[in-house]
């Protein structure tokens, strides 16, 4: 069967109304699994993270983690939700081997947060609210490998080899209201509220975030109505979304795709697809199963839970400021536009240069340091700002040595290099490379003198009034002192050698 | 809970297909003879257990929990697990460190 030819994005805008929902999972960083001890850390050797509970052995008990509750809660105050005075957790039955004990240990209609909001920036500075239905705890699964077959699909695999390291990592998912209204920024809300509740979760400190490596998930739930119908259309999740971009992607795909589908006159199929990172499609997968299938039934093996409103109140005192807040505090207090704002967040080096103006820089010279010569050497490096092997407070210490004048800009680019080389701290460093700008004003002199006698005509132009000429004397002196002379000193110098 | 396939409470008058479905959910071969028969079964289990609800009266919560008690915590400490050797030895097949398990089939993990 082939599938209808896909519609262009703006005759899918111009014809129907996208309808947005959107899920993620977000593993946390706790120390240890969600009912049991065991390590959560991400790629150990296969099955060395596991007991008797998280392999569902016979006799063995599952018993909540109460710091994982604890992130729960605060993802919920955070996301300004209400958080359920009473809940259980419930066994979601099913019939992959991903998850041992052949159920999945999940909150069904008792989630422990629901009824929230979050404001979400859109690059043109309109503000867009997303309502969130629910967050509730459950546990990730484990992690399988399909073997044999082209694809290293699940299709035409000829068996699977399963790792249950990550079988039990306590997880959150947060799920939307169905978004209306986004016509044709829907693909940029989807990506905006990703980034958004990304940055939440960071500045609460529950998770890594990482969806490179699978510990924050996106589901792109999406449907078309003709346009001002107000007929819901039926809708297909999109799973497999792995990064912001891929959001936008996926959503702006499954828009031009149902409208073909509609335009054909045949129906949508409520269905789970899968994004193709390579090409930005997404494929058929399973059929959707109806909530009957998977027979919820509370846990009996775990007791509810009812968080006591004080323990709620704790942990509301314990929220960070948040992202979009201290955003607006950095751009008042560093004076920045909202472009060079939205650089410094894209480029990741908010909390670098916040960390580096603590450590005593000033704003600008942090600023210039990170997004400057910084951003250079990660990218040049392939890594992240933050993977850089600098501290902030050794980008202070390196700005400090340039104010006090003991290093020149050239010299500290010097001392950032073996910093990044392993050599050890800035002052390492400039004692280990004998880095320090001549404040010897007799050798400068000395150096001067040298440099306009060996090229006199230049001296000559200079006495003439041709003042920019010293620019090749500079250079020289620079030369004979390794460039560990203060370059604005040596040219104050010229000018008093020449006589001009 | 709202999802369970049969209400206890009376006369639930379980189907062929509510068998024909849970075997079905279940991954269990059922013939068709069988289906009749378990409907039966299931249809005496099911009043059974229903009868709990005659006695039940108004001022009697629902209980999902054998004991009284809400709240148990374990704080986020880790305990000594298994060995991978240990995990994989009850396994039926392994392979790489990992449970090796039949193909898998008509679904997408």
């Amino acid at each position: 069967m082939t599938a209808p030819a896909l519609v262009d994005f703006d005759e899918v805008v111009e014809r129907f109304d996208p309808m947005l929902g959107l899920e993620v999972h977000v593993e946390l960083n706790t120390n240890t699994k969600m009912f049991c001890g065991c390590p959560t850390t991400f790629g150990a050797e296969p099955n060395t993270q596991v007991c008797p509970t998280c392999l569902g052995l016979p006799g063995s008990l599952p018993v909540v983690n109460r710091t994982a509750v604890e992130s729960a809660i605060r993802i919920g105050l955070a996301l300004n939700c209400e958080i359920a005075p009473w809940g259980r957790f419930a066994r979601k039955n099913y019939f992959y081997p991903d998850m041992p004990k052949n159920f999945q240990t999940s909150q069904y209609d008792e989630p422990i947060a629901v009824n929230g909001y979050l404001d979400v920036l859109l690059d043109d500075g309109t503000t867009v609210r997303v309502e969130i239905e629910r967050a509730h705890m459950e546990e990730d699964t484990g992690k399988s490998l399909h073997v044999g077959g082209a694809t290293g699909r699940i299709h035409g695999a000829e068996y699977s080899l399963l790792d249950y390291n990550r079988a039990g990592v306590p997880l959150i998912e947060i799920v939307t209201k169905m978004i209306p209204g986004t016509r044709e920024r829907a693909p940029e809300v989807a990506r905006a509220y990703v980034t958004a509740l990304r940055d939440l979760l960071r500045a609460l400190g529950v998770s890594d975030v990482r969806m490179d490596q699978g510990s924050m998930r996106c589901d792109v739930n999406l449907s078309l109505s003709p346009r001002d119908s107000g007929i819901l259309g039926t809708r297909s999740e999109t799973k497999n979304v792995n990064s912001l971009r891929s959001v936008e992607r996926a959503v702006r795909y499954e828009m031009t795709r149902q409208a073909g589908v509609l335009l054909a006159g045949e129906p949508v199929v409520q269905e789970t697809r899968h994004f193709e990172e390579a090409g930005g499609s997404t494929r058929a997968g399973r059929r959707k199963e109806t909530a009957e299938d998977y027979r919820y039934f509370p846990e009996p093996d775990l007791v509810p839970i009812a968080p006591p409103a004080e323990w709620v109140e704790e942990l509301r005192g314990t929220l960070p400021e948040p992202p979009w807040e201290r955003r607006r505090r950095l751009q008042a207090e560093w004076s920045l536009t909202d472009e060079e704002l939205r650089d410094l967040v894209n480029a990741g080096a908010l909390d670098l240069i916040e960390a580096t103006v603590a450590a005593g820089a000033p704003a600008g010279e942090a600023r210039s340091w990170w997004v400057a010569y910084l951003a250079q050497q990660a990218n040049s490096r392939g890594v992240e700002l933050a993977g850089l092997e600098i501290t902030p407070a050794q980008v202070a210490r390196v700005i400090a040595l340039v104010a006090s004048g003991s290093l020149n800009n050239k010299l500290a680019r010097q001392v950032v290099d073996g910093v990044l080389a392993g050599e050890g701290s800035p002052d390492d460093v400039v004692a280990a490379r004998g880095l320090a700008v001549v404040s010897d004003e007799g050798a400068l002199v000395a150096a001067v003198d040298e440099a306009l006698a060996a090229q006199p005509d230049v001296a000559e132009k200079i006495r003439g009034g041709k003042v920019q000429a010293a620019g090749a004397i500079v250079g020289a002196v620079m030369k004979a002192t390794k460039g560990q002379a203060d370059a604005k000193r040596v040219r104050e110098l010229i000018i008093e050698r020449v006589g001009a | 809970m709202s999802a369970d396939p049969v209400t206890p409470g009376g006369d639930t008058g379980i189907t062929r297909d509510e068998v024909a479905h849970l075997a079905r959910l279940s991954r269990l071969a059922v013939t068709d003879a069988e289906l009749d028969v378990f409907a039966g079964q299931l249809e005496v289990i099911l009043s059974a257990v229903s009868r709990v609800g005659e006695v039940a009266a108004d001022d009697i919560p629902p209980t999902s929990h054998a004991v009284p008690l809400q709240n148990v915590f374990r704080p986020d400490e880790l305990r000594p697990g298994l060995t991978q050797e240990q995990a994989l030895a009850c396994a039926p097949a392994a392979e790489d460190g990992r449970f090796r398990v039949p193909q898998i089939l008509g679904e997408e993990a």
